[in-house]
């Protein structure tokens, strides 16, 4: 223990000496979490549409109100020819063209189906899917109140945990998982590398330092810096964004001090892998973006392949996240949680098993 | 005179060039990863990331127990978007699933739904979706709401008349492949992976390991230095270019209906502009891992998050808005996405164009001016 003090100091003021490290350490993830939590929407409103109508009459000029209604769609131009409409989705001047062809409204009142089109920019596959979801219900709910195929049954949709299913709800405490993931496995592994890079590993050897105590003392610090960075996020989230913290903060506070081990336990792998801070930084991307791509942050798991759903259960950042969304968002315990939290465990206690493996031999 | 001149500055960039890549060529682990790195995203995003909605784990609670109800259930499990997980028996069973995260959908059908449908009277069947997934969630919801006018339709299809029926065509993508959106894209991506990961520690290794001080004992000029150190990245940036494209093309069969030549010209803009972005902060930070950090922040993720890759920026706060005219990549995935899936050319996308030949020249000298070759 008298030994790893004099060690724990110096890498905080190795990380820590230089301000801007500061900011980065600090600054930059509530800073990444004021501009994300507001990026990652999928929420489509106000949909620049070309007005294509041929018809004009009563019913079709009711039909466009119905479509400019719900602040779904906005119509921004009124091509009168189908190659200006190309022009105007070829540039992406608009993302829809609603067409209406002449007879639409004599069709409707004399009781024959009638046929309106809306093409998309199909570029945008998922806003496609979504805008094309709004056009059907507002034809459907149009095609009731002119008196057909209305029916009795409708189903009444009531969103738990986030009523309003405002996406910052859901994103703000994801973030803090990226955030962490990101933050220890690149600054641990890059610091333990730089002193292979710059020689100054030799030096520590001659010391009489043991080999656990120069891993304890270069994670450490680190596991301290993420608890930071962490109180942080989330005094960002509640302060900023309103997010309520449903569960209890002692347990989150746990799980993520194995979360952050199991991290440092990947940084010790990689870094004793590389010998340059290069090869440490590029593993530690083809680790971290699998990681969070494959996490369910921004991609559901379950539109996954089997196989890759299968794999998403080594990745250490999904369980981070079904814990943080339970406890922050959900209001559940370990008793819904554990095997999240088992999981995750079990993750962690194997990264540290291969690191230290792996790390045993670089050193001698 | 002037042509000797140049000749000889030509040679001392192509000497930084040749140490550069035997830097690179020495560290074949690097080499290998910055290859592999484009091939693993393609691979994701190409064969396991989207967004559409299918399978959504869901879960139901049939209180009626008729060939109604059944009717309804039947729904769900035949739709793409629904999963049907299991049947429940209370509320307390579907709140358990949703806690868990075992459904994100739970359907209760009311006891007197078959009496009601039977009798022509309005029924509610109540879906809870598990809003902790904002986006999901928001897809399920809607999708959910749909089932009940589907099972209208069949009740009333035989009886009244059809009344106003939706065509909808998605131009360009039909069949609304996510790879065909995302792929396209993943250009830029790639080749900012390449500048936060590579280019953006290069000059700070040197001042890091005091062979900078060496460099600034040769004849060498700055401008001569910058250029021999990214021409490698280059190389390796477009051989990136080259694997995205082919393997976009040919593996996920993203339809290329624009000009090839085009689109490897604009990715080389954004390529040069993206490497001495990286050099910028190299020359600037002095130190790998901050200039490696900042590149992170400041260059891959703005790229990865705010170019309309996977989020599209119509829908993002009109504050946020702005700001994405000053991520480059945005003008880069436009451009692929039009020359991939429109087949368009400069007389659309000349602005885009024109603005990524700006961000280059403007990062070009930001490189030049940083470089200061002298002593502290």
């Amino acid at each position: 223990m008298g030994r790893l003090k004099p060690m724990l100091v110096k890498e905080f003021l190795q990380m820590l000496r230089d301000p801007r490290m500061r900011l980065v350490v600090f600054g930059m993830p509530v800073m990444q979490m004021l501009v994300m939590a507001f990026a990652l929407t999928t929420d489509v409103t106000r949909i620049r549409t070309a007005l294509y109508d041929r018809d004009r009459s009563v019913a079709s000029r009711a039909l466009v109100d119905a479509f400019g209604a719900g602040g779904y769609f906005r119509m921004v131009a009124a091509p009168e020819t189908e190659a200006e409409a190309r022009r105007l989705l070829d540039a992406g001047q608009v993302q829809a063209m609603l067409a209406i062809a002449s007879g639409f409204g004599e069709d409707l009142s004399a009781g024959r189906p009638a046929a309106v089109q809306v093409v998309c920019d199909g570029t945008d596959s998922n806003t496609t899917a979504i805008v094309l979801g709004y056009a059907e219900a507002i034809v459907a709910g149009f095609s009731a109140r002119q008196g057909a195929c209305g029916g009795p049954v409708t189903v009444a949709v009531r969103a738990w945990y986030n009523p309003n299913q405002e996406s910052p709800l859901y994103y703000v405490p994801a973030l803090i998982a990226v955030m962490l993931l990101v933050f220890s496995i690149m600054l641990t592994s890059i610091g333990i590398v730089r002193e292979k890079e710059i020689g100054t590993i030799e030096q520590v050897m001659v010391t009489p330092i043991a080999n656990f105590e120069f891993i304890l003392g270069k994670t450490i610090p680190y596991m301290i810096t993420g608890y930071l960075t962490m109180t942080a996020m989330l005094a960002a989230a509640v302060g900023i964004f309103g997010v309520r913290i449903h569960g209890s903060l002692v347990l989150l506070y746990l799980l993520t001090g194995i979360y952050l081990a199991g991290n440092l336990g990947l940084a010790l792998w990689v870094s004793a892998g590389a010998r340059t801070q290069q090869q440490a930084l590029l593993t530690a991307f083809l680790i971290i973006m699998p990681c969070v791509m494959l996490s369910g942050f921004m991609f559901p798991i379950h539109n996954m392949p089997l196989p890759v759903q299968a794999a998403t259960w080594l990745n250490p950042m999904r369980w981070y996240l079904t814990i943080l969304r339970g406890v922050v968002t959900k209001g559940v315990g370990l008793a819904t949680l554990w095997p999240a939290a088992a999981a995750q465990g079990a993750l962690a206690v194997g990264f540290i098993f291969l690191a230290s493996r792996r790390f045993r031999k670089t050193l001698r | 005179m002037a042509d000797a001149a140049a000749f000889r500055s030509l040679r001392r960039a192509a000497a930084v060039a040749r140490k550069e890549a035997i830097h690179l060529r020495r560290d074949w682990r690097s080499l290998l990863l910055a290859l592999a790195i484009p091939v693993l995203l393609i691979l994701l995003f190409g064969y396991a990331l989207t967004l559409d909605l299918k399978n959504v784990p869901t879960v139901v609670w049939d209180q009626s127990r008729t060939p109604q109800s059944r009717n309804f259930v039947s729904l769900v499990e035949g739709s793409a978007y629904f999963e049907l997980q299991a049947m429940r028996q209370s509320e307390r069973q579907l709140r358990a699933d949703l806690d868990a995260g075992r459904a994100m959908v739970a359907l209760v059908i009311p006891a007197d739904f078959a009496e009601r449908v039977a009798a022509g009277r309005p029924v509610t069947v109540e879906a809870m979706v598990d809003g902790s997934d904002a986006n999901t969630s928001r897809l399920a919801a809607r999708y959910a709401r749909s089932l009940g006018l589907i099972f209208n339709r069949r009740l009333t299809v035989d009886t009244k008349p059809a009344g106003v029926t939706l065509v909808s065509r998605a131009w360009y993508n039909p069949a609304l492949r996510s790879p065909n959106a995302l792929l396209p894209g993943i250009v830029a991506i790639v080749m900012m992976v390449i500048a936060a990961m590579l280019t953006s520690v290069t000059v700070a290794r040197e001042w890091e390991t005091g062979t900078m001080e060496q460099l600034i004992g040769t004849p060498i000029r700055a401008g001569e230095l910058i250029c021999g150190k990214v021409a490698p990245y280059f190389v390796v940036g477009m051989a990136d270019v080259a694997i995205a494209v082919g393997l976009s093309r040919w593996l996920f069969h993203v339809p290329l209906r624009g000009h090839p030549g085009l689109l490897f010209a604009t990715a080389a803009v954004f390529l040069t502009g993206a490497l001495f972005f990286g050099l910028t902060l190299s020359i600037r930070f002095k130190t790998q891992v901050l200039a490696n950090q900042v590149a992170l922040a400041a260059g891959f993720l703005p790229t990865l998050i705010l170019s309309g890759f996977v989020f599209a920026i119509e829908n993002m706060p009109a504050a946020l808005q702005y700001l994405t005219y000053i991520v480059p990549a945005r003008y880069l995935i436009a451009i692929m996405r039009g020359i991939f899936m429109k087949g368009i050319g400069l007389q659309i996308l000349w602005l885009d164009a024109l603005l990524l030949f700006v961000y280059a020249l403007a990062m070009i000298a930001l490189a030049r001016g940083g470089l200061k070759l002298r002593l502290e």
